[in-house]
């Protein structure tokens, strides 16, 4: 037991029984961040800020919600919308932060491709935040299914069947997942549960396992240089604040994502109250209706890339089911970002403008994406159906290709 | 000290065992309380009046809160081995939902269109474009007379079942 003295503060007496002193250091004022960094390096702490504004938004809305077929159309656009004081303001804090959320993954994701912070001592963190992208992606279909509109309704119908596609068990794992043969309000209340507690739950786990990733091989920098962060956090506190390369999470590091963060948020209002209406579609007004399935349907935008790949293979090819082709490419497509850190070839870590074949290779994939997501959207017929088989190709080649692109960067390079 | 060791290990191994027995049965009820309910399982059986049917023109009727058109074939329409005949007259009877990822396709003109693949389906209901891997499914359905009863499992049903097959 602990040597307890009489404490002469309220922080001292904590401090004995907490080490209070100790843990702040080691989380905050001691946790050494690099100085080499840019704005790119805050979205970390703006997409945490995000996911609790999703909570917080959340719990409101949680306190109205209705999951039940009958009355959750109404709970969220009469009793929501109408009646509940700033009830609007909660949802579309609630669906553009959902949203938005996604293009700061995305943009946090490729600040890590670009700059090659997923391999040598960093696998841990990259495979950690791909798996906090895969429980969000579940996360924000869970709650797309919410408000019970026709979007909600035939997102479930096109989801749910995808798991039909799964040899032998298929059509009898569809039925369980549904609890019922078709969306019906089993399959409502249990996503309802997936969506507000058992998601939110691994999220928040994923989070500190995401965080406890970056402690041991530490933050990557603009030209990847590696440092001894033991001597440099020694200078540091030695009062040689300007030759060390570190600088402490809390104070310094954080005041400069609080200012990346007051940018975010003042753009993140913009939109939830003049421009809330891209996160609302229209279709989704309309009460599910399963005898009737809407003229056009797609997913949210953040999701399109991945559906054009699974529409892209429209015709069978050598024997195989077009079907079955659409299914594992989008598996792949699911899957692929998670052993990015082993198919890249390259031993050094060396940001894509010192990596010749690699930057051609990390814009093309930005290109492909953007392409992919814009015929996502549009209906599939004639040409479009074939811009998507070319760039749903062309996605998987350049996965296909990476192990030679990378190779040969560092054999030009000397490094193998 | 190996005296202690294998002590340690057959508490171990028994907690093991204790924790098996007791996980098998959580899982299974676990996977059980995702099931339909009873309630669901018995869902009902819809008949349809085959004579009030136009050729051409397709009835999309709910089954088990799903759509199942009804289409009296035309005489230029093809015949096919699924078609469900009634007297004369040739039916196609086959559950709405595309087979690619359940979306309902829409009757344009001759054929059922997809909107959300583009998957096509012809009066017959097979396939004809797109990802649809599958013609259109068949509903259980039996005759009494010019009814048409889905859910039950009458003797061209089981027919046209084996043909499939």
């Amino acid at each position: 037991m602990a040597k307890i003295t009489k404490a002469n503060s309220v922080g001292e007496w904590f401090d004995q029984r907490l080490n209070t002193t100790t843990f702040n250091k080691v989380m905050m004022t001691e946790y050494w961040i690099p100085k080499d960094i840019n704005f790119l390096w805050a979205m970390g702490v703006v997409l945490a800020v995000t996911f609790k504004i999703l909570v917080i938004s959340g719990i409101f809305l949680l306190m109205y919600y209705k999951p039940d077929v009958n009355l959750a159309f109404d709970s969220v656009n009469y009793t929501i919308m109408q009646e509940v004081a700033y009830g609007w303001l909660f949802r579309h804090m609630h669906g553009v932060a959902a949203s938005v959320i996604f293009l700061i993954i995305y943009i946090h994701m490729f600040t890590g491709i670009y700059y090659g912070s997923y391999k040598k001592g960093r696998e841990m963190i990259w495979i950690s935040g791909m798996l906090l992208f895969m429980t969000f992606s579940a996360e924000g279909f869970s709650g797309y299914m919410l408000p019970w509109g026709q979007m909600s309704y035939w997102a479930a119908m096109v989801i749910t069947n995808l798991f039909g596609g799964i040899p032998v068990i298929g059509d009898a794992l569809v039925v369980w997942i549904r609890g019922d043969f078709n969306v019906a309000d089993a399959t409502l209340t249990r996503f309802f549960m997936l969506h507000v507690f058992l998601l939110p739950l691994a999220i928040m786990g994923l989070i500190g396992l995401h965080f406890y990733t970056l402690r041991i091989p530490h933050v990557n920098t603009q030209t990847s240089e590696e440092l001894d962060f033991d001597a440099e956090a020694e200078k540091y506190l030695s009062g040689d604040k300007k030759s060390a390369k570190v600088i402490p999470f809390w104070p310094v590091f954080l005041s400069k994502d609080f200012a990346v963060l007051s940018v975010f948020l003042i753009f993140y209002f913009y939109l939830v109250f003049f421009h809330f209406n891209f996160a609302m579609d229209p279709v989704n007004f309309d009460p599910a209706d399963n005898m009737v399935t809407p003229a056009h349907i797609y997913p949210e935008w953040y999701f399109l890339w991945s559906y054009e790949v699974l529409r892209g293979f429209f015709f069978d090819i050598a024997g195989i089911k077009a079907f079955d082709l659409g299914l594992m490419a989008f598996g792949v497509a699911n899957g692929i970002f998670l052993v990015l850190p082993f198919i890249d070839r390259d031993p050094d870590i060396l940001p894509a403008y010192k990596r010749p074949r690699f930057h051609v290779w990390f814009w093309l994939l930005l290109i492909d994406l953007i392409v992919l997501t814009v015929y996502g959207k549009l209906p599939p017929e004639g040409m479009n159906s074939w811009v998507g088989f070319v760039a749903a190709v062309g996605f998987l080649l350049l996965f296909i290709a990476l192990p030679f692109v990378t190779k040969a960067d560092a054999k030009a390079r000397g490094a193998v | 000290m190996s005296n202690n060791t294998d002590r340690r290990s057959f508490l171990g191994f028994s907690f093991a065992a204790v924790a098996a027995v007791g996980a098998v049965p959580a899982l299974i009820g676990m996977k059980k309380a995702w099931d339909p309910l009873p309630s669901v399982l018995a869902g009902g059986f819809t008949e349809v009046d085959l004579t009030t049917l136009k050729p051409g023109k397709p009835a999309t009727v709910q089954w088990r809160g799903k759509p199942v058109f009804v289409l009296k074939k035309t005489a230029q329409m093809e015949k096919s081995d699924r078609d469900v005949i009634v007297g004369s007259d040739r039916f196609t009877v086959a559950i709405g939902l595309c087979t690619h990822l359940g979306c309902i396709p829409a009757w344009k003109k001759d054929v059922w269109k997809c909107a959300c693949h583009g998957g096509e389906f012809n009066a017959s209901g097979k396939q004809t474009f797109g990802p649809p891997p599958r013609p259109l499914d068949l509903p259980e359905f039996g005759l009494k007379g010019n009814i048409l009863v889905l859910g039950e499992t009458g003797p061209q049903y089981t027919k046209l079942m084996t043909v499939k097959a």
